[in-house]
């Protein structure tokens, strides 16, 4: 089975093998968050590139899952949560008054740290989204998309005969395999990942890691991570946050061999505070 | 630089750079001891010298543990990933520099059985510049100074240089004489044994400046060996080196 060995792309470079730079899926600009009193995010510039996986790393409460969260919204529903500055998805504004945020979430997806299935079959997890999206036109369509999204999630091979079992039964990585699953069988353009593997084990994270390496070449990939290694391993480009504020974005190469910034560099060797 | 969360991995490092400079140190040593066996024609001392290649060879193998084990535990980044990386090759630098000392003593013991030569008189100046330049890398290595190690880089050169002529002028030597063929050979060889004891040091710089900048050095590397090209000489010896 493809899925279990972890093929390390240590060569591959951000700019990929062409040196051309990839254009950006996502650009934010001039990004404050609030949470009442409290600043979250200062003045955030970054561009998420498209097909490429770009890893968010920081000490806890640096910023990093309220950045991801505000590129699909999801602060929308934190109480007292005030977000400022652009946040362009292909060019357009997902902040503007007219839009619809249940589209903007189909679009850019979102995978959890903790698995969190829905207590249903494990089908009928994957077949969700498509059926409220109304993607699928029969059964035979949805069934399709629901094999298609559980082979691309490396997970098809595993519950291929028991497609009525309660998603909760499956292991814990493949509960998040269930889940990354779910998130691209509405085929989205980008997929946010918040700590995907915190709650998994060195396998079931290897598993994990060499599908988001495939996942790359048809999404865009915005992953936080407190693992640094992982962050080296999946990643083409590395933003550093501290204390709300973007320290340091560039190629992934770059920020763990040699960063810029002294506080990169204490944090990734392990010298912060 | 501040110190690291984990103090066990402080010390693993200290302990890593500690066996290097006293490899280095032992090297320096053993040079300063070939240089001595050689121009007092004292095989005895050569002979403690190539016995004391030895405990090089052991160091070298604790930095390859040490190495291995910072490696497998602490999942270096960044400066640590440079310094761990760039003290493993230096390591084997160094071991290779303290093959070449005991292969100069080797050679002492030999030369101190027939005549002296004159030439002999070059070897231990160009054997000086080469401690010189050991001593200012293991400087370099810990301070981390990209500068001095760029120096050191630099003076390999004349190291070079001499070497070159000093092949021609053995050359000449062994044209006049046959009975010169035996000393101007060892001769020969000690002068090539210091000049790739250079090259390793350069090596070296090299591998510092990497470690501080996290850049390679850019500048083309100085003019090498370039006997490879030579012929035997003529009337005029000036000619014996192709462009």
């Amino acid at each position: 089975m493809a899925m279990t060995m972890t093929t390390m792309a240590a060569t591959e470079t951000a700019s990929g093998p062409a040196g051309h730079v990839p254009p950006s899926k996502m650009e934010v600009s001039g990004l404050d968050v609030f949470y009442g009193a409290n600043q979250a995010l200062f003045d955030v510039d970054m561009n998420v590139a498209e097909n490429r996986v770009s890893a968010l790393i920081g000490p806890s409460g640096c910023g990093k899952s309220t950045f991801l969260r505000c590129l699909n919204r999801m602060n929308d529903i934190i109480e007292g949560c005030k977000v400022s500055g652009n946040v362009l998805l292909d060019g357009n504004d997902i902040y503007a008054r007219e839009l619809d945020v249940v589209q903007l979430r189909a679009r850019v997806g979102m995978v959890f740290q903790k698995p969190n299935p829905f207590p249903k079959s494990i089908y009928d997890n994957v077949a969700y989204g498509p059926r409220i999206h109304g993607l699928a036109e029969n059964a035979g369509e949805l069934d399709e998309i629901v094999e298609n999204s559980l082979r691309r999630a490396g997970l098809f091979e595993e519950v291929a005969e028991r497609m009525s079992a309660s998603g909760t039964s499956l292991s814990g990585g493949q509960q998040q395999r269930l889940c990354i699953a779910r998130a691209i069988a509405i085929s989205p353009e980008v997929i946010l990942m918040d700590e995907p593997c915190s709650a998994l084990d060195p396998i079931a994270t290897a598993k994990v890691e060499e599908l988001i390496d495939a996942l790359k070449q048809d999404f865009t990939i915005a992953i936080v991570t407190h693992n640094m290694q992982q962050a080296a391993r999946v990643s083409q480009y590395t933003a550093f946050f501290h204390l709300g504020k973007l320290v340091e974005f560039g190629e992934t190469e770059a920020i763990f061999t040699n960063p810029e910034e002294k506080r990169t560099q204490d944090y990734i060797t392990g010298r912060f505070g | 630089m501040p110190e690291h969360t984990v103090t066990r991995y402080d010390e693993e490092l200290d302990q890593m750079t500690g066996t290097i400079l006293r490899m280095g140190g032992m090297v320096e040593q053993q040079l300063a001891k070939a240089i001595t066996a050689l121009i007092k024609r004292d095989p005895e001392l050569a002979a403690t010298v190539i016995a004391d290649d030895q405990p090089i060879d052991q160091l070298e193998h604790e930095v390859d543990h040490l190495v291995m084990r910072l490696l497998a535990l602490r999942q270096p980044m960044a400066v640590d990933l440079r310094l761990i990386t760039a003290s493993l090759k230096i390591s084997s630098d160094l071991e290779r520099i303290g093959d070449y000392a005991a292969n100069v003593a080797k050679r002492a013991s030999a030369l101190a059985q027939v005549e002296p030569m004159r030439p002999m008189a070059v070897i231990p100046r160009m054997l000086e510049i080469v401690q010189a330049m050991i001593k200012d890398v293991l400087d370099a290595y810990m301070a981390r100074d990209a500068e001095k190690a760029l120096a050191v880089w630099r003076r390999d050169e004349e190291v070079d240089e001499t070497y070159n002529s000093l092949f021609r002028e053995l050359l000449t030597y062994m044209m006049e004489d046959p009975r010169h063929i035996t000393p101007c050979t060892h001769l020969l060889f000690i002068a090539k044994n210091i000049e790739r004891m250079g090259d390793h040091t350069t090596n070296i710089a090299e591998t510092i400046a990497f470690l501080v900048t996290g850049t390679p050095i850019d500048e083309a590397r100085p003019k090498g060996d370039t006997t490879p090209f030579a012929t035997a000489p003529d009337e005029d010896s000036e000619k014996a080196e192709l462009p």
